[in-house]
This record gives structure tokens, C-alpha cells and sequence, in this order.
């Protein structure tokens, strides 16, 4: 194995034991990118000519190991654009809390941002200024979204570890499409200051990773109670490697028949069934449950972040960064610049959440998106009074072909069916490797858990991951 | 027809807390453009509010001041509107759970006193700064962030000078608070008006008219005048009213539409996910209520009550703040039991020294020892007590002691009888006719000799003490 | 459910210009969305409260303490248009 095909938590013993020097891991990084990203595009700005020098500190828990940055959380001088041509060049003056967690950890933050869906609107990533990213599993397929950049990155060995951000799914939806471990944090867990924000009620940041272990590593450098962040939550952070090769005999899961309906690809279906029959191997008690609004789910989201989206994005109309279009007067400024600003995702969504929100629409719409939201976090909150986790495939389907969906959102907004709800509940909930399809396509299983339970995530995954070889298989580029 | 006048007024009230409300910009004007500004007061993506704790405790004060219900449960919603001077396009305010409703002020008005109510005291942000040029506008985002209080008024006022008498109360009270500048020039204080006129006995309200751009509380009574002009003369002309925001023109004195293409506006106010709830139970409320001041009107009542002051007195003596806390200084000093004594001479003589010099009673600079020290010049009879006031005025200017003055104007005056015997003899031998008019009884006579006595001594010779002498020698005889 | 009259009135609170064909497409889309959105008008949801803020976390406060705030250069960096230590926008005619 070349360094970059490595786990974090590996390079890090060989950094710790001199086996290796960064200047090795980074040199070995740049050589794949250099023969993969031409075909994968996993990075929103990636031009072979320049490799920027990194000045990482090589001290620290992390020995100055890169991690690649979704491009939509700030990092201080580096291009921060969220994929948008409204945002192009633009530097943000400060860095995200999580970016000065992980520099605190003597983590250097990889020069260039990953891929994404135009402010994380997409589950395809083909919603990016900067284009396509693919599936290095299949390139003709999407590496899914919003965080495709990240997760395909991280799959095709072109980054040790990544961060995302999931609001519906951002995060999970991904790392199933490219075979790798993601996580979304219970809501609060995670300092959103320096996320462009999506839907502040439903974004967090997580990491995706090769291993499980990784994930938890990862998890707990950034997560933590953020002064600058009124939604974080001031709990203590456990050291998540603890729960890593624990028994999980005797652990109750929930199975919700909401989710194995119609619409589910027949080879994820039995892909999971096979990973459930796995979990009770060993030793784990698997129950149907019911989580009766999941079919609202979709609806609700899409009311509720979109709402909150027309809000957040009202700020980029060419006043203080970003592009600008050409007129002599304000509104009109304001109004071609958006339209040329925003993709064609952004300008439905901003538009859909502005009518959800107007004079006359509010109670129908957007109030009583917020009431049924109540139902569906009181669904969850019923199952975990009983179980320990709830396990769920993380799509319906495995990666689709690229340009698949683009002419019908309503379907596009169907592939996050499964993912929708964690975020709806703020609960936390991660997706892992656990078999491919017979096309060689990887399938994610999801588990959620109670809210600040990441614990009970790592620990059932890793039993998983550690008692399976899916996370071993590496794509062909 | 008889018109009745319906007023009520929206003051906007900058808090002055060390910082901004959602973020640690210094507040601190006059600085150069753009200097006092942070990525969030900017709105920069990424970043997050976080409510100032000296903010809220400000305003729940001044809620209570004004005898406001605190809501137990209160939010942050977003007011969503392009403007340049708003960084996010839309701004942090309260709308259906505001922090309090239901208060009055008490205001005198035309010798009497009227309460008018207030509808809710609400949270938000201020805007920037934006300068006209003609091709362009410039934005200065310095003032962007502070902290503003909303105090909105029930229609209870019926006249341009009830408005003014109302702002002057509220101002009286913020004063007591400390918790603004309050200075309508400066901005830190401004004023809207709706107004609109009904006929006498009608119950429903006429058609209002909203005035905005008063610079003073001049200002404000000046263009609900030429308001209630305007309207009753298209009332009387049988006009149809439009329900218009005007402008109010100083140098003009003419308020002015303001003819907006926009038609009615349409906010979409929902509550700000970046923002917690507050939840303000009894415990806080009756902390805070221990740290509100003496207000005016107990002030008042106590000084009657202690001091033995008049109603009028006590109220001149409390319209400000420090004001009141210079006189009751002045007043626990002064030795003497009858405190009416001092009190006369701050709303006397005092007083009318800090009107001609358009100070306050404590601006004055005047050393309360010395004041008292001059006081018992007069009251033991050393001087006059028109010397006295000149010393006062001599104080005023120059710092020096009383005793220096009265010495460096001769003023001292003369109770040694041989001293004054001598004088006395004198008169009585130039003013026979006198002498014999006393000596039939007239007592008028004696005055005339008194200021015979006077006028040779230069004035400084005791007139209490020369009467007593002159009827000694003349019953004597 | 929504026109395209509503969808122009909401693009321009939005601040978006629509060409003709997006505003055509973008009605008929928005109605397919909306269509799909009702079937949440089936629920009785009438005694439930609604969820705006998931944590049940409440009176998050900051001292009243200042920070470093950014240099003018710094503010202004990113800026598309500035005259001095001013942002510069369009002439603003309403």
C-alpha cells in the first residue's frame, strides 16, 4: 500500500513511530491527485500547475495530517465559495471553529476545498460552479450529495480525511455512494460557526473517513461547546475511541417498516438484510418498529430548509464580497446579480422558501411544517424510549448515473428519504460500508441513535466494520 | 366639524452597552467608516449571533420602568427586506413573543396628568449608515449591530405637545436608567409617528398617516402640527384620506409623501434558528427589579416627604437624574434643620445661574461645601442676601471660597453697634421731618430711615440691626 | 396552488430575475414541488407545538465584553465596490 491509501489513525502511528514523514504523506497525496482528480474532480478548484506549500505545524495530536475542507466552511485566506459563482473568490476573513479546533490539534487543512452542491443544495453534486465530481466507483456515476467532493475524495484515496456538512443528508448520502464512513452529529454537538449556512436548524458538520475509527477520532477534535455558536450544546465530549471494540451483545435495534417500502433498489434491500443478519450475529436483537410520520418527512424538510435557505442566502447580492453584476441601479444590481449569481437548485429553493414564508402562506406551509417536524422528533423519541439504535439503509438506491435526475427535483429530493428525518429530529445517526451491489456499487447502512449518543454509533459500527471486510475494498481508478 | 387628534409613537432607543448585540464590536461612533465592525456584525457567511447579557438586562429594566409585563417566554424572529444598509438582508427583531406589553408612562401634560399606554417594548439590531452620492451610495456598517430597544405606544395621545410631553417623560425615565444616550440629534434616540383624525365622538379611527425623519422632539411636535393642519383641511375639504408614510422636512416645515412603488410590505418574519429562546422567569425579574434605580416619581415623593419639599419644588428638582442626586446632596449636607432653606436657594437662585448659563443644577460645578458656607454667611446675617447671590454668580466663575469673595467685595456687614451708632446719629439729625412722622406712630418712617442708614454705610450695615437701634434711640428719648 | 403571477411576486422578494422561460419552467416545477408539500394538509395537527429550535437549549448570552474588531483593509477586502473606507453600491432608486 501507497501512504495515501492509508487511514488517518494508521498515519498517524507511523508519524508517531518515524515510519513515515508528512512530507512522504503529502507527497504521495499530491501523486494520486495528480492521476485521479482529472477524472474524479473531487476538488472545487484543483489546477495541477500549483501545489501550494503547506506550512502545517508538525507537533500536536495530528502531526500537522491534512484534512480536506468541504468548500462551504471558512477558512481564513482560503478560498471559501460554497461551489457558487456568487461567492467566487471570495476569503473569508476568520476561520470556521471547527478549522480552529482541528489547527489547535496540529491539523493542517488541505489547500484546496472539496467538491459541492451549490451551497449544499443537491444530492448529486452536480449542482457544483466548478462542475461534476464522479464516483470512483463507477465515474459515470454521481458520488452523491451535497458533500460528493469530500466522499470521493476520501474513497479515491485522494484525501486522508475529509470534512462535510449534512442538512438532509449532506454528509451519509455520500459516504454510501462511495463506500465510506460518515457521520452526522447530534444537532448542537458541532460548532456551526464558519458553516455557510444552509438551514441553520438542521446543518452540522461531520467527518467522512476510510474507518470507523477515524470517524471518531475526527468527531470528537471538533466537536464541543462553541461561545461564538448560540445552538451549541454545553456538554462534555467523550473520548469516542473508548467505545471502539466493545461487545454489542444484548443491543437493541430498531428496524422502522416505513423504511422497507416500495422504492427501495431490491439489491440494497438484501445487501441490509445481510448486514442486519450480521448485527444479530453477533449478538444484537433486531425488532421491526414504527416511526409513523417518516412519510412526511420529505415534505417538512423541504418547507422548513428552504425557508430558512431564502433567509441565510438574502445576504449574497453583490454588497460586500462575491460577484457582482454590472447595473446602475440598486435593485436592478440586486436582482441580476442573484440571477447570475445562483445556480438554477439555488434559485428554485430560494424561491420555494421565500413563497413558504410570505404574506398569506406562512400557517399553511411553513407553520405547520414546524408542527409536523414535532411529530416526526416525537416518533423518535418513542422508539428510543425501547432501543438503542435505529438501522436503516441510507438510500434507496446506490449511486446514480450522472444527469439521471437533474430534469425532475422532485425525485432528486427523493433520494434523501432515508437521511431527511435525522436531521428533522437533530438526533445523530452515521453511514457505513456493507456490501456492494451486484454492479460493484457500494451500499451504506445507517444508524441512528439518541441525541448525543455518538457513542452507541461508534460502538455498533465499528463491531460491524471490524467483523466485515467491506471498508477493506478499495475502488479501481 | 370638530376634529379629535389620535397619536402614537414608535421610539427607537439605542442601548448603550460597551459592545453590539450580537457580537464584541466596541461601540464607539465617530471612528472612521467601517472600523468598528467584525465578520458578524458584517453578516460575513459563516458567522453567528450570540445576544448581549447587558442588552437584555437593559431592557427588561426599562420595561419595567414603564410598568411592562416581561413575557416568560420570548424570541428572536428575522425581518426579511433588501436594503444596503443591512448586511444580511434582514434583521434580528422580535415579532409575536416580544419581551414585554402592556406598560404606560405617566406623563404631565398641561398641568395635569395623563397616562398613555405602551403597547410592547421589543429586541432588535440597528442598521449602518448610508451616504448619497449621485451615481452611487456609500455604506458605512459602524452603527450596524447596536443594540435597539422599539418602544411602541398605544393611540392615546390626543396633541402635537402631549407627544412632546411624552418624550420628554420617556426620556426623564431612560435618563434615571442609564441605559441610553437618549439624544435625538446624536440618533441614539428617534421617533416615528402614526397620526390620523376622527371626527369629535366617532369611535372608529381615521385614515393614519405615518411621519418619519424628526431630529428632534421639536421636530416630532412641529410635524404632527402641520399634520393636524394638513388633515383637517382635506377632512374639511371632504378629500379622500391615503393611508401614506410622509417625510417631515425641517427647513421647510412641511412634511412631504413619500410615494414608495413598494406595495404592502411583506417581511416573512420567522423565528431566527441561529438564536436560542429566552425564557425571563419571576427570579430574574424581581433580580433586575432590585437594581432599577428610584424613578421620578418616587423620587418626588420621597423628597415631599423628607425634605418637606412642595409638589412643584420636588418636581423641578427630579426632572433629571443628576439633577435630583445634586440637590439631595446639597440638601443632607446642609447642617441646619430647616432643609426649605437650601432647597430654596437650588430652585432659586441655583437655578436660574443654570438656566442663564443653559446648564443643568450639577453642571454648575459649584462646590457644595462653599454653597453651604455662603448660605450661613446670610443666614447669621454677615451679608445680604442680594450679596449672597452676587457671590454666587462670582463662585460660579471664578471657583473661589465665599469667604474670599465677600472679603474682596467689602461685603461683610455691619453689625457693631458703635460702628453703626455713630451713622445712625447722623441720620437722625439730616431727617427731622422723618424722626417726628415715626415718632407719631408712622412705622413707614422707620423703613426710610433704615435705608438712609443703608445708603451711608454702602450697604453693609445689617439692616435687622440698625431698625433695632434707630427704635431704641427714638422710644428712648 | 402557486401561478406564475405568485412566483414573479415571490422571485422579486427574492431579489431574483427570471427570465421568461425560467419563470415558465420554474411555475411549473413549484407546482409539482407544492403538490407533492400537500399531502402534509391531511394531518390534524391542530394541539401540536410547533419545533423551531430542536435543542432544548434556552438564554444564551455573551458578557458585554469587546473583541479585536477587523481593520477597514480587512472589511473591504472582498468587496466589489468600494469608494475609500466605504462600501459602494448602485445608485438606489426606489
Amino acid at each position: 500500500m501507497v501512504l495515501n491509501q492509508f487511514t488517518a489513525h494508521e498515519l498517524l502511528d507511523k508519524l508517531k513511530n518515524s515510519q513515515a514523514t508528512l512530507k512522504d504523506i503529502l507527497d504521495s497525496i499530491y501523486a494520486r491527485i495528480q492521476e485521479v482528480e482529472p477524472k474524479v474532480k473531487a476538488y472545487a478548484r484543483y489546477k495541477s500547475v500549483d501545489r501550494p506549500r503547506l506550512n502545517p505545524q508538525s507537533n500536536g495530536l495530528f502531526f500537522g495530517l491534512p484534512v480536506t475542507v468541504k468548500d462551504n466552511i471558512c477558512t481564513e485566506g482560503l478560498n471559501t465559495e460554497c461551489c457558487s459563482k456568487i461567492l467566487t473568490n471570495f476569503r473569508p476573513p476568520y476561520d470556521a471553529t471547527v478549522i480552529n479546533k482541528l489547527k489547535a490539534a496540529g491539523s493542517s487543512i488541505f489547500p484546496f476545498k472539496a467538491n459541492m452542491d451549490e451551497f449544499a443544495f443537491g444530492s448529486s453534486t452536480e449542482n457544483s460552479y466548478f462542475g461534476t465530481t464522479h464516483n470512483p466507483w463507477n465515474l459515470e456515476c454521481v458520488p452523491g450529495g451535497s458533500s460528493g467532493g469530500s466522499a470521493a475524495a476520501v474513497a479515491g484515496d485522494e484525501a486522508i480525511w475529509a470534512l462535510g456538512s449534512d442538512t438532509g443528508g449532506s454528509i451519509r448520502q455520500p459516504a454510501s455512494f462511495c463506500g465510506v464512513v460518515g457521520l452526522k452529529p447530534t444537532y448542537g454537538r458541532v460548532s456551526r460557526f464558519g458553516l455557510i449556512a444552509f438551514a441553520s436548524s438542521l446543518d452540522q458538520i461531520g467527518p467522512i473517513t476510510k474507518d470507523v475509527e477515524d470517524a471518531a477520532i475526527l468527531t470528537r477534535i471538533i466537536s464541543g461547546y462553541d461561545p461564538n455558536d448560540s445552538t451549541s450544546a454545553n456538554k462534555d465530549i467523550p473520548d469516542y475511541t473508548d467505545s471502539l471494540g466493545k461487545d454489542i451483545r444484548g443491543l437493541k435495534i430498531g428496524i422502522p417498516r416505513e423504511y422497507f417500502i416500495e422504492g427501495m433498489d431490491a439489491q440494497v434491500k438484501s445487501v441490509i438484510e445481510e448486514a442486519i443478519n450480521k448485527l444479530k450475529s453477533l449478538g444484537a436483537v433486531a425488532n421491526q418498529v414504527t416511526l409513523p410520520h417518516t412519510q412526511y418527512a420529505v415534505p417538512v424538510y423541504y418547507i422548513i430548509a428552504t425557508a430558512e435557505a431564502s433567509s441565510n442566502l438574502a445576504r449574497f447580492d453583490g454588497v460586500q464580497y462575491g460577484y457582482r453584476a454590472k447595473s446602475d441601479s440598486l435593485i436592478d444590481m440586486y436582482k441580476k446579480t442573484r440571477a447570475e449569481g445562483f445556480g438554477e437548485e439555488a434559485k428554485r429553493r430560494i424561491i420555494l422558501g421565500t413563497f413558504a414564508l410570505s404574506h398569506g402562506y406562512y400557517d399553511a406551509y411553513y407553520l405547520r411544517a414546524l408542527k409536523v417536524r414535532t411529530l416526526i422528533k416525537n416518533d423518535f423519541d418513542a422508539v428510543f424510549k425501547n432501543f438503542d439504535c435505529i438501522i436503516t439503509p441510507t438510500s434507496p438506491t446506490p449511486a446514480f448515473k450522472i444527469g439521471e435526475r437533474t430534469q425532475d427535483p422532485l425525485k432528486m429530493y427523493l433520494s434523501d428519504i432515508y437521511t431527511i428525518s435525522v436531521n428533522l429530529a437533530g438526533i445523530p445517526a452515521i453511514s457505513l460500508p456493507c456490501g456492494f451491489t451486484k454492479n460493484g456499487l457500494p451500499v451504506g447502512l445507517q444508524i441512528m441513535a439518541k441525541p448525543f449518543n455518538e457513542e452507541m454509533l461508534f460502538k455498533i459500527a465499528h463491531a460491524f466494520e471490524q467483523n466485515t471486510e467491506w471498508h477493506k475494498i478499495k475502488p479501481r481508478l | 366639524m370638530k376634529y379629535q387628534t389620535v397619536i402614537g409613537l414608535e421610539v427607537h432607543l439605542q442601548l448603550n452597552t460597551k459592545t453590539k448585540a450580537f457580537c464584541g464590536c466596541a461601540i464607539d461612533f465617530g471612528k472612521t467608516p467601517n472600523s468598528g465592525v467584525c465578520p458578524v456584525c458584517l453578516g460575513f457567511p459563516g458567522t453567528l449571533p450570540v445576544y448581549n447579557k447587558e442588552a437584555l438586562n437593559s431592557a427588561i429594566k426599562l420595561a419595567l420602568a414603564f410598568s411592562c409585563e416581561i413575557q416568560e417566554h420570548t424570541k428572536f424572529d428575522r425581518k426579511n427586506y433588501f436594503y444596503p444598509d443591512l448586511p444580511k438582508n434582514y434583521q434580528i427583531s422580535q415579532f409575536d413573543l416580544p419581551l414585554s406589553r402592556n406598560g404606560y408612562l405617566d406623563i404631565a401634560s398641561g398641568g395635569k396628568t395623563k397616562r398613555i399606554g405602551i403597547t410592547r417594548v421589543h429586541l432588535e439590531e440597528d442598521a449602518g449608515k448610508l451616504i448619497h452620492e449621485t451615481s452611487s451610495s456609500l455604506v458605512d456598517f459602524n452603527r450596524t449591530g447596536v443594540p435597539l430597544l422599539e418602544i411602541v405606544s398605544e393611540p392615546d395621545l390626543s396633541s402635537p405637545q402631549e407627544a412632546f410631553d411624552y418624550l420628554t417623560s420617556l426620556k426623564n425615565i431612560i435618563g434615571y436608567l442609564d441605559v441610553s444616550d437618549c439624544d435625538m440629534e446624536k440618533g441614539s434616540l428617534r421617533c416615528d409617528a402614526n397620526i390620523s383624525l376622527r371626527p369629535e365622538g366617532a369611535k372608529e379611527l381615521g385614515v393614519k398617516t405615518e411621519l418619519k425623519n424628526m431630529n428632534s422632539f421639536k421636530g416630532v411636535k412641529d410635524a404632527l402640527a402641520f399634520e393636524v393642519s394638513r388633515q383637517t383641511e382635506l377632512l374639511e375639504a371632504g378629500q379622500p384620506m391615503t393611508q401614506e408614510t410622509r417625510l417631515w422636512d425641517a427647513e421647510k416645515s412641511e412634511t412631504v409623501s413619500m410615494r414608495s412603488k413598494e406595495g404592502a410590505k411583506d417581511y416573512r418574519y420567522f423565528p431566527d434558528p441561529d438564536l436560542t429562546v429566552f425564557i425571563i422567569d419571576r427570579e430574574m425579574v424581581s433580580r433586575i427589579k432590585t437594581q432599577l434605580p428610584e424613578l421620578p416619581r418616587e423620587k418626588m415623593q420621597r423628597f415631599m416627604r423628607d425634605y418637606g419639599l412642595s409638589e412643584y419644588d420636588a418636581k423641578i428638582l427630579v426632572n433629571s437624574k443628576k439633577d435630583a442626586q445634586f440637590a439631595e446632596d446639597c440638601i443632607q449636607k446642609y447642617p441646619e434643620k430647616d432643609k426649605k432653606i437650601m432647597v430654596n436657594w437650588l430652585i432659586g437662585p441655583l437655578l436660574s445661574e443654570a438656566n442663564a448659563r443653559k446648564l443643568n443644577l450639577y453642571e454648575l460645578n459649584i462646590d457644595k461645601e462653599e454653597l453651604i458656607n455662603l448660605i450661613g454667611f446670610v443666614e447669621n446675617q454677615s451679608i445680604s442676601h442680594l450679596s449672597a447671590k452676587l457671590v454666587l454668580t462670582q463662585m460660579i466663575d471664578s471657583q473661589k471660597p465665599a469667604v474670599l469673595l465677600i472679603k474682596e467685595n467689602n461685603m461683610l456687614q455691619i453689625s457693631d453697634t458703635t460702628a453703626l451708632e455713630e451713622i445712625i446719629a447722623g441720620v437722625i439729625l439730616e431727617n427731622e421731618k422723618s424722626v417726628s412722622s415715626f415718632k407719631a406712630g408712622k412705622t413707614n418712617a422707620l423703613m426710610f430711615l433704615v435705608g438712609q442708614v443703608m445708603k451711608k454705610s454702602a450697604g453693609k450695615a445689617n439692616p435687622k440691626v440698625v431698625g433695632e437701634l434707630i427704635k431704641r434711640r427714638l422710644t428712648d428719648a | 396552488m402557486i401561478d406564475k403571477e405568485t412566483v414573479e411576486y415571490v422571485a422579486h422578494l427574492a431579489r431574483i430575475e427570471l427570465q421568461p422561460e425560467e419563470l415558465e419552467k420554474l411555475s411549473r416545477q413549484l407546482h409539482d414541488i407544492l403538490g407533492f408539500i400537500d399531502k402534509l394538509s391531511v394531518l390534524d395537527v391542530g394541539l401540536v407545538k410547533p419545533t423551531s429550535h430542536i435543542l432544548p437549549i434556552s438564554n444564551v448570552l455573551r458578557e458585554d465584553e469587546p473583541h479585536i474588531c477587523l481593520t477597514p483593509d480587512k472589511a473591504l477586502e472582498n468587496a466589489p465596490g468600494k469608494n475609500g473606507n466605504f462600501f459602494s453600491v448602485p445608485k438606489i432608486i426606489e
